[in-house]
């Protein structure tokens, strides 16, 4: 076994994937910044709101008030030196370190296709993805043409475990067996031309949905391993992801997928792409030619592999942590995040919080909107975790305006799929005296129905 | 032959899917095809709805005018009396109207215009004492509309007598003039507007979209519900949201013995919409209701009327004038509250998610 891993690590590959691959992320990743800055989501996301919601664990992050703009320029900048591998170790730690600060400044915006860049910018601090074909390269006269295979896998491995664990994540009764929440979903899409108002109205063809998307997700890393299926599949990812597209508000999610998939070409295919880039470059200026070495040797390969392989193992357990809660995990959602659960459930809620003076027994009910951005009430509505951590942030705020014995309690009331809504928190408990933990929340009220699934 | 294995996979994929179909049907939620006729629905709120309930305010506020202009040449009893019938009139309609912040009337910020509340007593006083303002200016909407008639014709003295007297002056009459002549001409440019080309724009304006009519009005429908309804004239003076009652922010102050009344039109006109019933009459045609039970809810649709009949009959025990419910008896008005406010949970939880409208306030990528 050990012998078998220690031959795997030998093996070598083209550089020329990993160098496409750093390329199409850079500037995609550059243009994200730019897209975000220009629909003027850093001012109404993390500039406006007088208050943010943070990660558990992470509630020192501050936010920089207008200086968030330096950072998102940051962020931009270190991308496009990523793209053009240009002091890339440094570029991609950039990247990593101010696109990760960006997501911790505010829960309320949290999406997996955040984290999904996070964690792959991550990985890609470690790879050797500026030997080839990089302005580094160029400018140390030397690139390497070859890199070691696990170089290349760790992407592919990254990708497959998100698409297999969204597959895994939809075997659910709610999924499979009710079409939810793709049967609230795609019928109000009523004014696509075309299929608005005939095939997104089927029942046929919301179930049809639910479980191709299901066999999509769990089989199609190994028809883009296989080389025989390769070319159909990576059809099916552009035909998926545009659909999807189409169909949901999801940014660049898509294409950022897409563009990813093409790693699994092998290298023939991404050198055709260096020579279309070569080509556009040379008209800019000269490419001197430099010397290929073929063989790129790891420094730090003792610090860099275990390092990788802890990496992995974390991300294949912390998707099934949700395991050690008790209760349905759609509804309370502790161990939701983190574990690719994309699209998968419709839930929406409503939360009333009451000021009491536990002395005097006198009341009043927040008005969420003097505290929260409509995206903020939107997302803490349904969450436990937000519902706790607003429900401390109203107990401090009238306390230092000088309200005495200040309990918060919320009624609340969520959603789910398509049910009708239901009691959500319990309204007998003072939420201001409850702490935040990895503990199951007692306070939060069964749900009354069943779930099955993984 | 990767061609013909991927062909099976997806021919199996087909067959697995529409054998699913079959039993689904009585699932939970299971609703089948969204074929509703959202345009019908939007046909039916313009003309049966909407326009007539525009055409009947507009009536009443042209009776407004003539009642003002008699009073301003003679301030007397009689003529005070008529006026303030008519601004009652007028007042209760409008509870029909208000709801709709749409084309127009959203342009020209209409509902800010003619009731906010409580009215700025000292901005009035002062307007008047200058004699020079511009009544269409943001700094003075709480100083025109309803509530600033209703301070006008009941609370400027301290009787009639009184008031009688302080109609002596040109600057007050002339203030009153030009508060109820806005309220005519700002509601002719809506009404004008609906009846020449926005109707047609509105009926076909069927989009899911942020933009679109039928988002924006059950957006709307469901804020104005929320805030105008069970904030503004039953939550905030019984003071759910704050640490003490307030009860001198009920709607028509001055006045006294009318806030439960208007309160209790509103609810009859949300509940109206909501049920797609006509202005005049009690025919029905599309609405929400019929568009939640041609998505299988009616479970939700009768559930919502239940909880807006609670909230009626928890109305109905209050006294005429909610100030002195909140004063003596602050309890039932907080009980009303608590009837209208789960009315809130169903329209806004339960119903915007069977639609599934694209919110026109959120703006931000999905997961």
């Amino acid at each position: 076994m050990n012998w078998k891993l220690n031959t795997y690590l030998t093996k070598t590959t083209s550089a020329a994937p990993l160098a496409v691959f750093r390329i199409g992320f850079g500037l995609m990743m550059c243009y994200g910044m730019v897209r975000y800055w220009l629909k003027g989501w850093i001012e109404t996301v993390y500039i406006t709101p007088k208050y943010h919601f943070k990660y558990y664990g992470f509630e020192w992050v501050k936010t920089l008030g207008d200086y968030t703009y330096i950072l998102f320029f940051i962020c931009g900048i270190a991308a496009l030196l990523v793209a053009i591998g240009y002091k890339y170790k440094y570029a991609i730690i950039a990247f990593f370190l101010s696109f990760t600060y960006i997501e911790l400044m505010e829960k309320a915006t949290y999406l997996n296709h955040y984290y999904f860049i996070s964690i792959l910018s991550f990985l890609m601090i470690f790879l050797p993805a500026e030997r080839y074909f990089s302005v580094d390269a160029y400018q140390q006269k030397k690139q390497y043409a070859i890199v070691p295979n696990w170089a290349i896998d760790s992407i592919k491995l990254l990708l497959g475990i998100v698409y297999v664990y969204a597959g895994l994540a939809k075997l659910n009764s709610d999924w499979l067996f009710k079409a939810m929440p793709l049967k609230i979903w795609l019928p109000s899409k009523y004014d696509l031309p075309l299929i608005g108002e005939t095939l997104m109205q089927q029942n046929w063809f919301h179930y049809a949905m639910s479980w191709s998307g299901m066999f999509y997700d769990l089989l199609i890393p190994f028809f883009l391993l296989y080389r025989k299926t390769r070319a159909v599949a990576f059809f099916f990812v552009v035909f998926f992801h545009v659909f999807t597209r189409v169909l949901f508000p999801i940014g660049m999610f898509p294409f950022v997928m897409i563009v990813s998939a093409l790693i699994f070409f092998d290298s023939g295919f991404h050198h055709k792409i260096i020579e279309y880039i070569k080509k556009g470059v040379s008209k800019i200026s000269e490419l001197k030619p430099i010397e290929t070495i073929p063989f790129y040797t790891t420094k730090h390969k003792s610090i860099i592999l275990p390092m990788l392989g802890l990496f992995f193992v974390l991300q294949l357990t912390i998707p099934f942590r949700y395991l050690v809660y008790p209760n349905e995990l759609f509804w309370t959602e502790e161990g939701f995040r983190f574990s690719w659960r994309v699209m998968l459930m419709e839930k929406m809620g409503y939360a009333n919080f009451k000021i009491v003076d536990s002395k005097t027994g006198t009341f009043f009910y927040v008005d969420n909107t003097d505290f929260l951005t409509p995206l903020q009430e939107k997302q803490m509505s349904f969450q436990p975790d937000f519902i706790l951590e607003y429900a401390h942030y109203l107990g401090d705020h009238f306390t230092s305006q000088g309200h005495e014995n200040v309990e918060v309690y919320v009624k609340s009331f969520v959603a789910l799929n398509g049910r009708l809504s239901q009691p959500f928190v319990n309204e007998d408990v003072n939420l201001y005296a409850e702490k935040e933990s990895f503990k199951p929340k007692h306070w939060i009220l069964p749900f009354n129905d069943e779930i099955k699934g993984l | 032959m990767k061609n013909r294995v991927i062909g099976i996979v997806l021919v199996a994929l087909v067959v697995l899917a529409c054998s699913k179909s079959d039993d689904s049907n009585s699932g939970n939620g299971g609703g089948t095809n969204d074929t509703f006729n959202r345009a019908a629905m939007l046909t039916n709120i313009a003309d049966n709805i909407i326009i007539p309930a525009y055409e009947d305010f507009s009536t009443d506020l042209n009776g407004l005018v003539t009642a003002k202009d008699n009073f301003v040449a003679t301030p007397n009893q009689s003529n005070l009396d008529a006026l303030r019938s008519s601004w009652y009139n007028a007042y209760k309609t409008w509870q029909y109207l208000e709801m709709f912040n749409i084309g127009k009337a959203e342009e020209i910020q209409y509902s800010f215009k003619m009731n906010v509340y409580p009215t700025n007593t000292s901005d009035i006083e002062s307007n008047i004492a200058s004699g020079t303002y511009d009544l269409l200016n943001v700094n003075n909407n709480d100083a025109v509309g309803f509530p600033a008639v209703d301070y006008m014709l009941y609370g400027v003295a301290s009787d009639d007598a009184a008031i009688l007297t302080t109609y002596a002056s040109a600057n007050y009459k002339n203030y009153l003039s030009d508060v109820v002549d806005q309220m005519q001409s700002l509601t002719n440019t809506v009404y004008t507007d609906w009846t020449s080309s926005y109707r047609n724009t509105f009926v076909a304006s069927t989009q899911n979209t942020a933009t679109s009519a039928v988002n924006k009005l059950v957006n709307d429908f469901i804020f104005y519900y929320e805030k105008g309804l069970r904030a503004n004239k039953i939550g905030i003076p019984a003071g759910v949201f704050s640490s003490t009652a307030l009860p001198s922010k009920v709607e028509a102050l001055y006045r006294e013995d009318i806030s439960k009344t208007l309160a209790l039109e509103a609810l009859q006109a949300v509940q109206d919409v909501f049920n797609g019933v006509a202005y005049n009459g009690s025919a029905s045609g599309e609405s929400y209701k019929t568009y939640l039970e041609t998505l299988n809810k009616s479970e939700l649709a009768n559930l919502i009327n239940s909880r807006f009949n609670t909230a009626k009959q928890k109305l109905q025990g209050l006294n005429a004038n909610l100030k002195t419910q909140v004063t003596t008896d602050n309890t039932k008005m907080t009980e009303a509250y608590d009837a209208l406010q789960l009315a809130v949970v169903s329209l806004k939880v339960d119903m915007l998610q069977a639609f599934n409208v694209s919110v026109d306030y959120v703006d931000a990528d999905g997961d």
